[in-house]
């Protein structure tokens, strides 16, 4: 172990000329055209309500419409979820095909592509502008952290989280955020319009 | 010339190198259960599993390493939401702390940034949990947060200006041999965004200095809950791409 320690710091010492040169600062190529505030430079993997997988930069040049919720959710969720299905409903765009409703779980352990599907259904929301996502635990942190929602599990199946529905331009960029529980959801409306408009 | 500095400082990585083989760099902290002070609404432990946490914050020196096999990390090229402007802000270039103690704990990083480091030397960020259970413990015993001393020892520090300029490990070495949980920096955790502490509305969350003055002094009443609120207060604070030059991090496993 120790030789071993040895052998990589001198092969560190040989290498340091070379941390200069212009070669070291290549960006990977995959990110080089998204925008540096682009959530599509998130290198999470999901998993959808049909058990697909995919990442977010799947969905580039939509319109993205968010919120984070969990399915055994009593409280705060069913409100949001309605609230999500209002804003589909009123939405008036005529690139309306390009515009996704994602309903993010907070809960992994729980909400399996099974279930997440049965939700979609229940809730009316089984229409291809619906896209419902899960990760492992860690990466869905990270997309609440991106997204600044606040998420905490309080007990075996209860969560205290934000109720902020976000939208991202075609590029992945955080637009607008409102933030509350039937609240009016007019200038959200709007903003998705105008969004939508600039595809 | 330039040959003498480069001999040398291979020197130099090699001690640095030798100082980590001899010393371990983390301490196993044992499974327990303990009350938050904030974060428990029902006032019910919580389980924490037996973990590895690093002894020390991680340095200036350690980031500079971590920067230059991660250009994508560098304060002119990370991505903007993965760091706001002021990452690194006293750094002087992208592979340059500038006059800095290689020694000190590094600060202005985003939790983005944190988390990678940590990610990079196959370890994590520590979760709130485990930040807090293995910081309850001062020089003597594992749970000290009613002794008065070890409060005041908190909240004479939350009132000591740049105490980031002080090298790792120059503050107490609590009972699991863990270093400077208090007195140096404050520090990410991985679930930082976890913090409820004004229900659930951002709107009830000002800027630092409201949640730090405002907050404080109306809502928390003793020395234990003030020091403790304040890091929550702190936390509940921050967005994962903000920066501050009083907050570190360190690794768990």
């Amino acid at each position: 172990m120790a030789s071993f320690l040895m052998a990589m710091s001198l092969i560190g010492c040989q290498s340091k000329p070379a941390e200069d040169s212009p070669q070291t600062e290549k960006q990977p190529t995959l990110t080089e055209d998204l925008s540096e505030l682009s959530v599509y430079n998130l290198p999470a993997k999901w998993t959808n309500q049909d058990g697909q997988e995919m990442e977010l930069k799947d969905l580039q040049g939509n319109i993205v419409v968010v919120a984070m919720i969990y399915t055994s959710c009593q409280a705060a969720c069913p409100r949001l979820v309605a609230d999500m299905r209002h804003i589909e409903k009123t939405v008036a765009s005529k690139n309306k095909a390009n515009i996704k409703y994602l309903l993010v779980s907070i809960d992994p352990k729980v909400d399996t592509p099974e279930r997440l599907k049965a939700f979609a259904k229940e809730n009316e929301m089984d229409g291809p502008q619906w896209l419902f996502l899960r990760s492992d635990e860690e990466s869905t942190r990270e997309f609440a952290a991106t997204l600044a929602v606040n998420y905490k599990q309080i007990s075996p199946i209860d969560f205290s989280h934000s109720n902020i529905i976000s939208l991202f331009n075609g590029a992945g960029e955080l637009v607008y955020q409102q933030e509350g529980l039937g609240v009016d959801y007019s200038p959200t409306i709007q903003a998705i319009e105008k969004e939508a408009n600039n595809l | 010339m330039k040959t003498t500095i480069y001999t040398l400082s291979c020197l130099f990585f090699m001690l640095l190198g030798n100082l980590s083989l001899h010393g371990q760099d983390m301490v196993q902290i044992k499974k327990g259960s303990y009350i938050p002070l904030y974060g428990s609404a029902d006032k019910k432990p919580v389980q924490v599993a037996a973990f590895q946490l690093d002894i020390y914050p991680v340095t200036n020196q350690d980031f500079l390493d971590f920067l230059k096999k991660n250009p994508a990390y560098r304060k002119s090229t990370i991505k903007r939401i993965f760091a706001d402007k002021s990452y690194l802000g006293y750094w002087k270039g992208d592979l340059d702390f500038g006059a800095a103690n290689p020694k000190a704990p590094v600060t202005q990083v985003s939790w983005f940034a944190a988390k990678k480091y940590c990610e990079s030397k196959g370890k994590r960020l520590p979760s709130m949990d485990e930040w807090e259970y293995a910081a309850m413990a001062d020089a003597k015993q594992l749970d000290a947060r009613k002794k008065e001393s070890y409060n005041q020892y908190i909240l004479r520090w939350y009132e000591t200006s740049k105490t980031f300029n002080n090298p790792v490990g120059s503050t107490f070495k609590n009972v699991w041999g863990v270093y400077d949980m208090h007195g140096l920096v404050w520090e990410w955790t991985a679930d930082f965004n976890s913090i409820f502490l004004s229900g659930e509305s951002r709107k009830d969350k000002g800027e630092d200095s409201n949640l730090f003055c405002g907050g404080a002094s109306v809502n928390a009443s003793d020395l234990m809950n003030y020091a403790a609120f304040m890091r929550y207060a702190f936390r509940g604070s921050m967005k994962a791409n903000y920066s501050s030059r009083n907050l570190g991090f360190r690794c768990a496993r």
